[in-house]
Order: C-alpha cells, then sequence, then structure tokens
C-alpha cells in the first residue's frame, strides 16, 4: 500500500512534467525527517503529518523551480541527472541534520494484528489506516486529473507544452504545481511506511525502487494501475521475503519488472495506445 | 490592426525571416502564400511567441507581442493554429476544445462557446468523447479550428489548414474562413501553399520568398498576375 503512495506519487510527476524523480524517495524520507523533529518538540502526530506535507509541497515547488526549470526544454537525460543529484544531495543533508542515527517513527493505531472472532489477522488497525488514506488519495488525484479543468490544464502542459501555451495555459506553473503535489503524496508515502521500517537517511532507496516497479507495472500514465501494482508489489515480495528470505527482495522487484517490460512495456494498465512519434 | 515591421528570425546560422514587414486591417483576411521554406510559418510562430524574433516588431491594436510569452499573447485576441494542427491525440475532443477557452474566467461564456463550436462542427460534437487521435484529417482540422475560436478571438492565425487535405475538405474549410470573417469580423492570416484556394477567399495576399516579401497588395491582383503565378505560386 506504501508502495502504492510512492508509485501514485512518480505517475503524479510523470503526468506532470514527463520526467521521473529519481529522488522522490530521498524527499519523502526528507519530509519524514521534518515530521520526526515535529514529534520531538511535542507536536502530535496529525500535526507533524501536516507540517510534514506543507514542507512536501513547498520542497517541491522549490525543487522544479530551481532545479529542473533550467533543464526542462533540454533532453530527457538531463532531467535524469538532475534528479539523481538531488537524491544525493537530500541524502547528504539529510544525514547531515538528523546524523547517520537510525529512528523509529510513532504509529498513530495500534500495528497489532484485528481479532475475528478468537483469531488474530495479519491486518492492524494502523494497516487500515494506511490503506484508507492512500485510497482517499486516489480518488483525490483521479478526479483532480479527469474531472477538474486544473487538471485538463496539466495533461495537456504534459502532452504538448507548446500547443498548451499557445492555448493560453500556463505551463510553467501546471509544472511547478505537479512536482508539488507529487512531493506532497510521497511525503505521505514516507510517514505512512516509516512505522514499518526504521528511519534512516538512506532506507527511502529500496521503497523507491519498489515504487517504480510498481508504477511500471501499473503503467506510467495511471494512478488506478500504480495502486494495484503497489499493492501487488507489496504482496508479491512479503511472499518472496517470508519464503525466500529478506535479501532476495530487491531481486524479486527487479524480476517482476523485467518480467512486465517483457509482456507489456506500456504497462498492464495503460489504456491508451503507445504515442507514435 | 496588425503591423509587422522589419521582423527578422534565425534559426542558429540559417536566417528563415529577413526583414519582413507587412500590415493587416481590421477584418480583412491576408493570405500569406510562398513556396516550402519561404519563412511562412516562422513569421505566424514569431508573432506568437514560439520562436524569438532577433529583431524587427509586431504591435497588434497597440501592443507589442514578440516581448510577450506565448501564453500571454493569446489573452490579446490572438490565436493561432499551428502547422501540423496541434490536436492533442491524448485527450477527448471536448477536451481539446474545453482547453482552448479555459483561461478565460467567464464559465458561462465558455460553456456558451463550447455549444456554438458543436453547431458549427456537427462531426465534432458526434465525436466529443473520443480520444482525438482516432478522428480524421479533416475533422482533426475543424477540430483545431474550434479550439482556437473557443478564445474568441479578434485575430485569427491559420498555418497550412489545407496541408494533406483531399479538395473537397480544404473547399469545406476555405468556406469556413471565409464564413467566419463575414459574421464575426475576425481579422485572418491565412498561411497557405495552396495558392488558388487561399486567393479565392482573401481580400489581400502576401508572397514570401527566401525569407522576404515579394509583394503585397490585393488578392484579385496577385490571382491576375501571371508572371508572380508562375514563378511563386506555382498554378
Ligand atoms: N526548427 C528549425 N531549425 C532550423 N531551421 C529551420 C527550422 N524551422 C525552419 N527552418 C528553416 O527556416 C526557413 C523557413 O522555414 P519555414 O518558416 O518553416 O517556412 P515555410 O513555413 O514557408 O515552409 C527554411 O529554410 C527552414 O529550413
Ligand atoms: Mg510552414
Amino acid at each position: 500500500m506504501v508502495y502504492a503512495a510512492m508509485a501514485m506519487a512518480l505517475v503524479l510527476i510523470w503526468r506532470a512534467t514527463r520526467v521521473v524523480n529519481f529522488a522522490q524517495g530521498a524527499m519523502a524520507m526528507f519530509s519524514t525527517y521534518v515530521a520526526v523533529s515535529v514529534i520531538d518538540r511535542g507536536g502530535d502526530y496529525w500535526e507533524a503529518l501536516v507540517v510534514a506535507l506543507a514542507f512536501g509541497f513547498v520542497a517541491g515547488a522549490v525543487v522544479e523551480r530551481v532545479l529542473v526549470r533550467p533543464v526542462e526544454s533540454k533532453p530527457p537525460l538531463n532531467a535524469v541527472i538532475v534528479t539523481l543529484g538531488l537524491l544525493i544531495l537530500v541524502e547528504s543533508a539529510a544525514a547531515m541534520i538528523w546524523g547517520d542515527s537510525v529512528r523509529s517513527y510513532p504509529a498513530r493505531f495500534s500495528q497489532t494484528g484485528l481479532k475475528l472472532g478468537s483469531q488474530r489477522v495479519a491486518l492492524s488497525p494502523f494497516d487500515l489506516y494506511i490503506i484508507g488514506a492512500v485510497l482517499v488519495v486516489m480518488a483525490g488525484l483521479v478526479i483532480l486529473f479527469r474531472a477538474t479543468s486544473l487538471g485538463l490544464r496539466m495533461r495537456a502542459s504534459a502532452f504538448e507544452p507548446e500547443v498548451a501555451r499557445l492555448l493560453g495555459v500556463r505551463v510553467g506553473r501546471m509544472l511547478t504545481l505537479g512536482w508539488a503535489l507529487a512531493a506532497v503524496v510521497g511525503s505521505l508515502g514516507g510517514i505512512l511506511v516509516a512505522p514499518k521500517v526504521f528511519l534512516d537517511p538512506n532506507n527511502m532507496d529500496d521503497v523507491l525502487v519498489y515504487a517504480f516497479t510498481a508504477a511500471i507495472v501499473g503503467g506510467l500514465d495511471s494512478p488506478v494501475g500504480a495502486l494495484v501494482g503497489g499493492v501487488g508489489m507489496g504482496l508479491s515480495l512479503s511472499y518472496v521475503g517470508g519464503y525466500l528470505g529478506y535479501s532476495l527482495e530487491t531481486v524479486g522487484a527487479f524480476v517482476i519488472l523485467i518480467v512486465v517490460l517483457m509482456v507489456r512495456p506500456e504497462g498492464l494498465f495503460t489504456t491508451t495506445t503507445p504515442r507514435r512519434v | 490592426m496588425l503591423e509587422v515591421s522589419d521582423l527578422r528570425v534565425a534559426y542558429g546560422a540559417v536566417s528563415a525571416l529577413d526583414g519582413v514587414s507587412l500590415s493587416v486591417g481590421p477584418g480583412v483576411t491576408t493570405a500569406v502564400l510562398g513556396a516550402n521554406g519561404a519563412g511562412k510559418t516562422s513569421l505566424l510562430r514569431a508573432m506568437t511567441g514560439m520562436v524569438r524574433a532577433k529583431s524587427g516588431r509586431v504591435v497588434w491594436k497597440g501592443t507589442e507581442l514578440t516581448r510577450l510569452a506565448s501564453e500571454e499573447i493569446v489573452r490579446q485576441g490572438v490565436a493561432h493554429v499551428p502547422e501540423g494542427r496541434g490536436v492533442i491525440q491524448d485527450l477527448t475532443v471536448e477536451d481539446n476544445l474545453r482547453l482552448g477557452g479555459l483561461w478565460r474566467s467567464d464559465r458561462e461564456d465558455r460553456r456558451k462557446a463550447l455549444e456554438e463550436m458543436y453547431e458549427f462542427f456537427p462531426a465534432l460534437r458526434e465525436r466529443r468523447r473520443r480520444s482525438a487521435y482516432t478522428l480524421s484529417g479533416g475533422e482533426r482540422q475543424m477540430l483545431a479550428v474550434g479550439r482556437a475560436l473557443m478564445a474568441r478571438p479578434e485575430l485569427l492565425l491559420l498555418d497550412e489548414p489545407s496541408l494533406g487535405l483531399a479538395p473537397i475538405i480544404v473547399a469545406q474549410i476555405m468556406e469556413l474562413v471565409a464564413r467566419l470573417s463575414a459574421d464575426t469580423g475576425l481579422t485572418v492570416l491565412l498561411v497557405e501553399q495552396n495558392a488558388r484556394a487561399a486567393l479565392s477567399i482573401s481580400e489581400r495576399a502576401v508572397v514570401l520568398s527566401l525569407g522576404k516579401v515579394v509583394v503585397e497588395g490585393a488578392a484579385a491582383d496577385i490571382a491576375a498576375d501571371e508572371e508572380l503565378r508562375h514563378h511563386y505560386l506555382g498554378f
């Protein structure tokens, strides 16, 4: 489910800007540290969440304006390099500010499995909260892109920036907004996953790899695909981790990625035909 | 009132417009003619900020356009249907149309404009929920023109609307442009390689060659000039 949130953030940036942000996980990790700082200063879970999401929004916008804007009209490889550079930058900044120490993050709800009759199932109230949050975010994104004129302008800016400009769309603002929203979704994903893992400056790398795979599996253009891809990833990885050993999880993710790319390169949930260039 | 003076455009070392001047009165349809590579597209692109002019001015109703960004120029009442039409294939027909008017704050009038476009182009209404890539060439051209009109422009720039279309569709498009200009007082700059069709509905014409204006005058006079036709217009 958490992979789903991160995958959605990737899909969002892809939809809004046609850039894959390799620093997505690192930015989410940073926002999560911001939330930790709020909690350390006596804030509660919800205050920390709001502050971290607001921080993510601003950070996403600033990153787009300052770092990505200069390479937006250049070949895509430039953007890839910029986001990889950003990844390193954000991880070092986090290490400098919060140290290399590993932190734990409080869960808002109980993490012990619910009772179904007398049987305990592997589903805790906290899991339900995660599922609910991700579903709400996904519904919000679908509505934004499908049913609002803001979403229409964002899609047009992504597909045909030059044409969109001629039609009066302020493309620059749409790109900034796309990055800001994606960083919010990514930050949410970071905070949701944090209680289940230990927070350290590098720990979102794995999550990003899984999320990236989920996004590709679901089709980079589809929030619903990202959700299904993310859940599917989570389930398959817990099987791989459970039966074959934790160290094989990353390998498992790559195997899934390669199989999907071979069988259906445009993703499992993409409805549009691949575009002829 | 449109006044272009001494406009120069270059792509690197390649000069595309070499000091072009022309003026267009309100409500007048002007054909911009010339062979492939003459600089017609570059002229339109420089007018709407899609390429920066090296020097020169484009003054529309007292506003200098060459300093404005594309997205601001449409707010001055200038709509540009680019070469190759610029229909966004991944969007539905209706989303393409709506996009053309979204910058205007008057929701009620946007809805009215959409309805008008469907009345103008019934084929688009039938296909409103389909992706634009399912449309035929002629329908795409209709969509591109309709989308530009959603902005309720006063000046319409059309870049080779007849390109790749069957003669009967070309005739329909020309008739449409003529009707628009007659009904709404729209000023039109019609870039065409199909000189015969363009001249038949234009009042004035400009002939470009190698980035320079060869002649500017009444469309009827240019159509009657055998030598000009032979040399530059290919009919
Ligand atoms: N993007 C571009 N890069 C380099 N040269 C270009 C570009 N676009 C047009 N040109 C050149 O500029 C000149 C004018 O082209 P253009 O304005 O497209 O003419 P037309 O529309 O009349 O066919 C031609 O010599 C063409 O090769
Ligand atoms: Mg051209």
